[in-house]
């Protein structure tokens, strides 16, 4: 169910587009009811939960590296859950009055986010603990930067990301530390039987390392209040109420195992402490509320962290109180700010005044929650504060985990004093957003907010003051978590009153104090503006990325010198480098040679070679195109001789269908290619070259004699008949054994001729042919042998073309199908068969011109492409629906045994792959002769073809022809 | 297994042959270039295959005498590919010739720019600068 859940709020989440296209901003409201409907599920945990069981669910997921999709809820979790799924619908609904205008990206990602939060406090197993953890990242990533036009959102959201995944990379290391150790990738098996050891150690503490940076402790502490770049709901349910305490919830479950560990408590209380006194000391100085707010989570993680990885009892009850009161006051604190903001278009402290007076209700349930804030009796968070300075007064006294005195003292100490500031920072909130100032103008409220979008922060802050007495009930059902802490003595129960005691005591100090501070305000900012400015952390990390950044633009500029000649060179003296060296340092030249297989062999050989040779100095382009095609018929004819008939055929049908291709371009190219001076660069080309050929053919020597092994495919003679039913080998490598590698293929042939299609067209496929004046000749007119002849000059035409073509045509075509059935058993294929057709088509442009290319084939290429690749996928995933594997093959055979020379005819369903192919190679080739072929000749037509100069290499581009013919068009 | 060495010194030249061409910086010889240099490739792979056999078709031949089907396999995904790249590189040249009148390939301007970066010891455009500032001034805001 919570799987279900979760998935169902991811999809909730991909669907924005339908919620907002159909409710526009009411879908704020429609799609708070996903985490409303998992805040219920929640809710009817609680009387398992109360008892003390645990609510777990696991499925299979990567079962080879010990990997399960499970999940565990028990207390902690389920109040994260409740706290995730209660405050996300409340901010969701919030948002529908919050944000003017439709925000659709804003929605996905907010309802994405309560999934992935769902996910991160449930999960049992650390490796989804991890995922879900790195998905909140991205998701608070792409929150934050919403409006990536602006400087400060892209800067923010970056600076988030890296820190907080610098962070989650350190845990990664912990967890797969932990996780060999323990054997075992369940957080509850690992923290009921820990690992021991040093690795377990740096293990704990590089997991504690992710959650301090995603907490924002000091020194990760610099990216929360960037992050306020982010709408003010986001804010407030990301950089307040649940994503920051992830980095809490981990520790609050580590601890009690892992709080032993060497400096472990150290690193806690120590930067616990910094972060709560540096982000009160921080708040007290902003003007702008938000960000004031954000300073004040800091300082509220740093306080929390330190008491739950204490490990001790009384630590953790007061850390899971002060978790909860933390996300209701800055929940509401947050959403109120958003409010005043909307309604007055202003946040900074300076500017506003009187807003109390127009908003009261507003005013006094944000009180409740400042005051929750600030630790004042008798709101909740005055309990857990209570609770929070008893465990530390405890702790003096070592309360069972060795800790000296003195240290603890201190510790105490600068919590009063962070408190203090907690206090004078809540009042100067409060002050700024509500009270009237004297030397400030009243703001007007602009507009007055609607009661549904205060109802979010009003909620909230009645429950700060509503759970303040509810400490007895909240201590029994905590009870279940603090008991299994095996440190400490047994706290308190939560309460408002326990008598005149030293944590009474030491809150009232800090209220004191606070006030102090709050009254004496422009003395104590006058003392703040005189510390000087040090590099701190978030210095340090500019530094960094600043230094990261330039070395990348060095290496780079070092590296890519821009020219593709030198890349290349580079690139190719590091291959014969490096392996000529290891051929000439390991010596294991080849014991027996055979110069050739056969004397054919050798004479075709020979005369690739010379044609290679031929082709460096060949200057004519056709001339060029004639020679590289004789290396291909020779290779072809190689092929032929090896055994590979399959290949031999696809390489003469590609080889003429490229030569074709290449002429039909050509015709509007200059004859010759550059001619350039005799460079001495030629004399490198011609060593590198050289040296490249002479390391290849030894290196492949040497690596085919060396061979111990058996070829893999050994066995493929009696599988690819048992299992793809076909007798031709490589055909049933290719549509079955290794289907996926020919979709890949199928793929690239399709966005090469989209590629190509496109530089000529520019535009649309289709556009050209409709509105190019072309259409197809209608069924009545007498063209003669071929229809498109018509619209041809009738000085161009050749009649025993077109006589052959007309005779050709058909015989081509029955050729082609006759190879794609008939490939699966002996030579041919789709490949083949398309080919053959394809060049069927070339042949018809050839004979009567783009007319009669559109009579042959009256369709899109891009239809043929996108059918053809259609046929492939579904033939690749038919048979998973029937219980089958992807990509398995069936057959059938349809017999006809009275009729002896037709035989039978036995279909395999990877023949429809195979038709896939030939779908797509028609397509390409087609694509291909209609861009190259008729899309030039319009080109042509509308004078935008270069213009060869005469006796030049080079060409008069379209656009200056435009502008010399332009006056007489 | 002993393999023919005409077809590797075959390979060698077209292989050598491609290099001289891609270096170029007329795009239709590089062009040339690929294809000679794919050929090449090609034919290294019926070196691989060991020695000449006959055509892997079950029930024509005796097993032992076919020729190693996996590499043919690869090499047609080959041949194929390299016409579809080959058709839009000519078609890149073509457009080349369109809009410039020639088709060479010319240097890089960003890597120039980039040199010229490193020389001002400066950052790229990813990087962006930002202070949060604690006093109020720099307010991070939507």
């Amino acid at each position: 169910m919570l799987l279900t859940l979760i998935i169902a709020l991811f999809v909730v989440a991909t669907m924005a587009q339908v919620w907002t296209r159909w409710l526009g901003r009411n879908s704020f409201a429609l799609v708070a009811l996903a985490p409303a409907v998992a805040f219920g599920w929640a809710l009817t945990l609680a009387p398992k939960i109360s008892r003390g069981e645990h609510h777990t669910e696991t499925y299979p997921w990567i079962p080879t590296l010990g990997v399960k999709l499970s999940f565990h809820i028990g207390l902690v979790q389920w109040l994260l859950m409740l706290v995730v799924t209660g405050i996300g619908a409340l901010i969701l609904l919030y948002c529908r009055w919050y944000f003017a205008n439709i925000q659709t990206r804003t929605l996905g990602l907010l309802v994405a986010f309560a999934g992935a939060m769902v996910g991160l406090v449930t999960a049992d197993d650390l490796v989804v603990l991890y995922v879900f953890w790195e998905l909140t990242t991205v998701f608070s990533y792409l929150l934050i930067g919403h409006d990536s036009s602006r400087r400060a959102n892209r800067a923010a959201a970056m600076t988030a990301l890296i820190v907080t995944t610098f962070g989650g990379l350190a845990m990664l290391v912990g967890i797969v530390t932990l996780g060999l150790h323990a054997d075992t990738f369940s957080l509850q098996t690992i923290l009921s039987h820990p690992p021991t050891g040093a690795a377990v150690t740096v293990g704990a503490l590089l997991m504690l390392v992710g959650a301090l940076s995603k907490s924002a402790l000091v020194p990760f502490h610099f990216w929360l209040p960037g992050a306020m770049a982010a709408p003010t709901p986001v804010s407030a349910y990301l950089h307040a109420a649940t994503m920051v305490k992830a980095g809490v919830f981990l520790v609050a479950m580590l601890a009690p195992t892992f709080a032993g560990v060497p400096g472990w408590r150290v690193a806690v209380t120590l930067l616990g402490a910094t972060t709560m006194i540096m982000g009160g000391w921080r708040a007290l100085r902003q003007n702008d509320l938000k960000l004031l707010l954000a300073y004040g989570t800091v300082s509220q993680l740093g306080f929390i962290t330190m008491l739950v990885g204490l490990g001790t009892k009384a630590g953790a009850q007061a850390g899971i109180a002060m978790l909860l009161a933390h996300a209701l006051f800055k929940g509401t604190l947050f959403l109120a700010l958003g409010v005043v903001d909307h309604s007055t278009g202003t946040r900074d402290l300076t500017k506003l005044s009187g807003v109390g007076r127009q908003l009261p209700v507003l005013a006094v349930l944000t009180g409740l929650a400042a005051a929750s804030m600030a630790g004042l009796p008798p709101l909740f968070g005055f309990v857990a504060k209570e609770g929070a300075l008893d465990a530390l007064v405890k702790l003096t006294g070592g309360d069972g985990t060795g800790a000296l005195p003195a240290p603890t003292v201190l510790l105490l100490a600068a919590v009063v004093l962070g408190s203090a500031l907690t206090m004078a920072y809540s009042l100067r909130f409060w002050w700024g957003a509500f009270a009237p100032k004297p030397q400030v103008a009243t703001t007007p409220v602009t507009h007055r907010p609607e009661i549904g979008f205060q109802i979010a922060p009003w909620l909230l802050g009645l429950a700060s003051l509503v759970l303040g007495f509810l400490g007895g009930p909240l201590t029994r059902l905590l009870s279940g978590y603090v008991d299994a802490v095996p440190t400490g003595k047994q706290p308190h129960s939560l309460a408002l009153w326990y008598g005149f005691t030293w944590p009474l005591m030491l809150s009232l100090v800090a209220l004191g104090l606070g006030v102090l501070l709050f009254w004496f305000r422009s003395e104590v900012s006058q003392i703040q503006s005189t510390f000087p400015e040090v590099a701190a952390a978030d210095e340090i990390y500019r530094r960094v990325m600043r230094m990261i950044d330039g070395i990348a633009v060095e290496t780079t500029a070092r590296t890519q010198r821009g020219s593709l000649a030198s890349t290349l060179s580079i690139i190719l003296s590091v291959f014969v480098l490096g392996v000529a060296g290891a051929l000439v340092t390991r010596r294991n030249w080849p014991d027996e040679l055979l110069v050739a297989d056969s004397w054919a062999q050798a004479a075709v050989a020979l005369l690739t070679c010379v044609a290679a040779l031929n082709l460096m100095w060949v200057r004519g382009r056709v001339r060029a195109v004639l020679t590289v095609g004789a290396t291909g018929y020779g290779t072809a004819l190689l092929f032929l001789l090896h055994g590979a008939p399959d290949l031999a055929l696809t390489q003469v049908l590609v080889e003429t269908a490229s030569v074709l291709i290449f002429l039909l371009v050509m015709r509007s190219l200059p004859k010759y290619f550059t001619d350039r001076p005799l460079h001495s660069s030629r004399w490198w080309r011609l060593l590198l070259a050289v040296a490249v050929g002479a390391t290849v053919t030894t290196a492949i020597m040497v690596a085919a004699s060396s061979r111990t092994h058996d070829p893999v495919s050994k066995g493929l003679e009696t599988v690819a008949y048992e299992f793809g039913y076909g007798k031709n080998i490589v055909n049933v490598i290719l549509v079955d054994t290794r289907a996926w590698d020919t979709l890949g293929e199928l793929t690239v042939l399709v966005a090469a001729a989209t590629g190509v299609a496109a530089l000529i067209f520019l535009r649309a496929r289709v556009t050209e042919r409709r509105h190019g004046g072309r259409r197809r000749v209608g069924r009545d007119s007498t063209g003669g042998w071929l229809r498109g002849t018509v619209s041809l000059n009738p000085g161009s035409r050749s009649l025993i073309f077109e006589v052959t073509t007309r005779l050709l045509f058909g015989i081509m075509m029955i050729a082609s199908i006759h190879l794609l059935i008939a490939g699966h058993n002996s030579p041919g294929g789709g490949f083949a068969g398309g080919l053959v057709a394809g060049l069927a088509l070339v042949v018809r442009y050839l004979a009567a011109g783009a007319a009669e290319l559109e009579e042959a084939a009256p369709i899109d290429a891009g239809r043929l492409l996108g059918a053809g690749l259609l046929v492939a996928i579904a033939t690749a995933l038919v048979p998973a629906f029937f219980g089958g594997r992807i990509f398995q093959s069936y057959h059938i055979t349809i017999g006809w045994p009275d009729v002896p020379r037709v035989g039978s005819l036995h279909l395999v369903s990877s023949t429809a792959f195979d038709i896939g192919v030939y779908l797509i190679v028609v397509g390409m080739v087609l694509d291909v002769v209609r861009s190259l072929g008729a899309g030039i000749d319009q080109q042509a037509s509308d004078q935008k073809t270069p213009l060869p100069l005469p006796d030049s290499t080079t060409a008069v581009p379209a656009s200056a022809r435009a502008d010399s013919t332009g006056g007489s068009r | 297994m002993t393999s023919s060495l005409a077809l590797a010194v075959t390979a060698g030249v077209l292989i050598a042959a491609g290099v001289y061409l891609l270096t170029e910086r007329s795009l239709t010889r590089i062009l040339m270039g690929v294809l000679v240099m794919s050929n090449g490739v090609n034919l290294l792979f019926l070196v691989a295959m060991g020695r000449a056999g006959r055509p892997a078709i079950i029930g024509s031949t005796d097993p032992e005498a076919m020729s190693d089907p996996l590499p043919q396999a690869m090499v047609l995904t080959a041949i194929v590919i390299t016409m579809a790249v080959s058709a839009f590189v000519v078609t890149m040249a073509y457009r080349s010739f369109q809009l410039n009148g020639n088709d060479e390939v010319s240097d890089d301007v960003e890597d120039a720019r980039i040199r010229a970066l490193a020389e001002r010891d400066d950052v790229s455009d990813s990087y962006e600068d930002i202070k949060f500032s604690d006093t109020g001034e720099d307010v991070v805001s939507e």
